[in-house]
């Protein structure tokens, strides 16, 4: 929150400049290591998926043969609209919840007098937990036969909701959604509510005054206000669905059990890269991991522009 | 702002409190069943699965401790967090520090590399990653995996080091400056002390994401006795499937350091949560 402010007094700092050479050799350390271990291995990854491969050995040189694998072939014809198609289930679901339980809960933390910090910390706590551990636990807990899920459903007399929900393909993915929104939660509440405490007071005791309702006030106001938090949490929304491995991965396994209902994309990448047995796993798998790439990336590029363009609109 | 006129607002409040505490109870209550059945025995949960524990039992921890390894992944797991934390958060506030006093278009360039790191999916190069490992002699080596966190770590700790290094007064640097300090002096003795809040944030932020993570060390640990926590719960829970009680146990072990660091720092945590929005 607070750079923003301190973006302005930037240029101030004209004043001290840092010695060119003294600067270089500042950033050396961190130029070297990310440049090595992260720019470096993004860009062989693509040029990973333009070759065939035989095992750990780059063979020939394959053009687009890897891609149009992926849409041809099988499994990879079958696996990979259906897994994309979940990450999008993801995201849907993640993104309904969050802007209604979310944003609603947010709202009523907004003032709130007293323990407003103990709520959010209650709400953050699962966003903290490892997602592989959060996976773990709701698939013991919804276990069907020691889970308390299904228990409490019997308990209060739902008998006929205590179903297997991992253990059904129709409703195992719904549940992963389900979990996924839950855990995430915490985040969009923190992050509206830090967007809420930075819209003036000013306005809404204006509203008031002038007899506008909560509602009006929260449509015609804090809402349109909300639009800049909105945007980024759906960015980053966005990225962590299409990331989404952990929680499935704990659930269905590698394979996406059961039958497949619960892969994603990046399980299907892992997959093809360590578990196929094919031989041109590297390319055919980096030809995943590149689609992938470009789709998290570019998205994410178009809907932060589109948002600034938005924002300027707004204001 | 929290001194407002709420008499609108007075009389619903006792309504707004239950939908709080309601959704309260929501979030944390499959932590709380995680931690009270790995006090009890599976035996009792399967006759009762929603009892209390009641004697409770240590016996699941014993067990995950010392039969199931979790002893030697939780040191392994506090060795690579906090050396690769410590490591990303120095390269980070040194690059920090040159981004916002240094003038020229080749640094501006440079940290934009960088922050396109905060969007970029960097795990789907772990082919390559794993090869430059392997031709380092580095896979299934802690060390290969502390550098890959610490690269990693590198984008989030510069965007936010570098903000506070910019709001910085630049008055002191050049008092210190005229008193004859080199760069070095002047960014160890009067810099670092006055960022150390962002230091803070950054350290804390960094150490949930790197003790969460089971992907990298999932690919890049082959030897059992190199995992880190995340990963070892995975061969954990084929072993020990239907020994539910040591299962919470295990899931409550790889918690309770974020649970407690959470305590603790808050605020860190609830600041680097909401640095995003500035970006």
């Amino acid at each position: 929150m607070s750079h923003r402010r301190q973006s302005k007094r930037r240029p101030r700092s004209s004043g001290a400049a840092l010695p060119t050479r003294t600067a270089l050799l500042f950033v050396a350390p961190a130029t070297a290591l990310f440049a090595v271990l992260v720019l470096y291995p993004l860009a062989t990854a693509l040029s990973y998926s333009f070759f065939s491969w035989r095992g750990i050995v780059r063979d020939s040189w394959a053009g687009f043969d890897n891609y149009v694998a992926l849409f041809t072939q099988l499994p990879y014809r079958n696996d990979l609209p259906r897994a994309f198609w979940h990450n999008l289930m993801l995201f849907a679901g993640a993104m309904v919840f969050q802007n209604t339980v979310g944003l609603g809960l947010a709202q009523l933390l907004h003032r709130l007098p007293r323990f407003k910090r103990l709520f959010q910390t209650i709400y953050t706590m699962p966003y903290l937990v490892s997602p592989l551990v959060i996976g773990y636990l709701w698939s013991l807990l919804l276990s069907p036969l020691f889970g308390s899920v299904n228990a409490m459903f019997k308990a209060v007399g739902l008998d006929s909701w205590a179903l297997p929900w991992l253990g059904d393909p129709k409703t195992a993915i719904w549940a992963i959604v389900f979990i996924n929104s839950w855990q995430w939660i915490g985040f969009p509440v923190l992050l509206y509510g830090a967007a809420m405490g930075g819209i003036t007071d000013d306005l809404e005791e204006a509203a008031a005054l002038d007899g506008a309702s909560a509602w009006q006030r929260f449509t015609r106001i804090t809402f349109p206000l909300l639009t800049p938090a909105i945007g980024t949490v759906t960015v980053l929304t966005f990225i962590g669905a299409m990331e989404a491995f952990a929680i499935p991965y704990a659930i269905g396994g590698s394979q996406g059990n059961p039958a497949k209902a619960t892969d994603v994309l990046s399980l299907l990448f892992y997959r093809t890269a360590f578990q196929s047995g094919s031989t041109n796993s590297n390319g055919i798998s980096s030809a995943v991991a590149m689609l992938l790439f470009l789709f998290i990336f570019g998205v994410a590029v178009v809907m932060t522009r589109l948002m600034r363009r938005w924002e300027r609109r707004l204001t | 702002m929290s001194k407002q006129p709420r008499s609108r607002w007075g009389h619903r409040r006792s309504w707004v409190y239950v939908l709080l505490w309601a959704y309260a109870a929501f979030a944390i209550a499959p932590l709380l069943v995680m931690v009270l059945n790995s006090l009890r025995t599976t035996r009792d949960m399967a006759l009762d699965p929603l009892g209390l524990p009641w004697p409770p039992t240590g016996q699941s921890y014993l067990k995950a401790w010392i039969t199931a390894s979790f002893d030697t992944y939780f040191v392994n797991s506090i060795f690579v967090t906090v050396t690769s934390v410590l490591l990303s958060t120095v390269v980070s506030l040194l690059a920090a520090y040159a981004f916002a006093r240094a003038k020229s278009r080749f640094f501006a360039a440079l940290e934009a590399i960088f922050m396109s790191g905060l969007m970029l999916p960097v795990y789907l190069a772990i082919l390559p990653i794993f090869f430059l490992l392997d031709s380092m002699g580095l896979v299934s080596s802690l060390t290969g995996l502390i550098a890959v966190y610490a690269a990693l770590g590198i984008p989030f700790s510069t965007f936010i080091l570098a903000a506070f290094f910019r709001s910085a007064p630049v008055d002191l640097e050049e008092a210190a400056r005229l008193d004859g300090a080199g760069p070095v002096k002047i960014f160890l003795y009067v810099m670092l002390p006055l960022v150390r809040p962002a230091v803070a944030t950054v350290i804390v932020f960094r150490f949930v994401p790197v003790w969460n993570d089971f992907f990298y060390p999932l690919i890049l640990i082959r030897d059992a006795s190199k995992r880190t926590i995340p990963v070892g719960i995975t061969s954990f829970f084929g072993e020990y499937q239907t020994d539910y009680a040591t299962l919470f146990a295990g899931l409550t072990i790889a918690t309770i350091p974020l649970i407690a660091i959470f305590l603790v720092a808050t605020k860190q945590i609830v600041t680097g949560l909401t640095a995003g929005m500035s970006k």
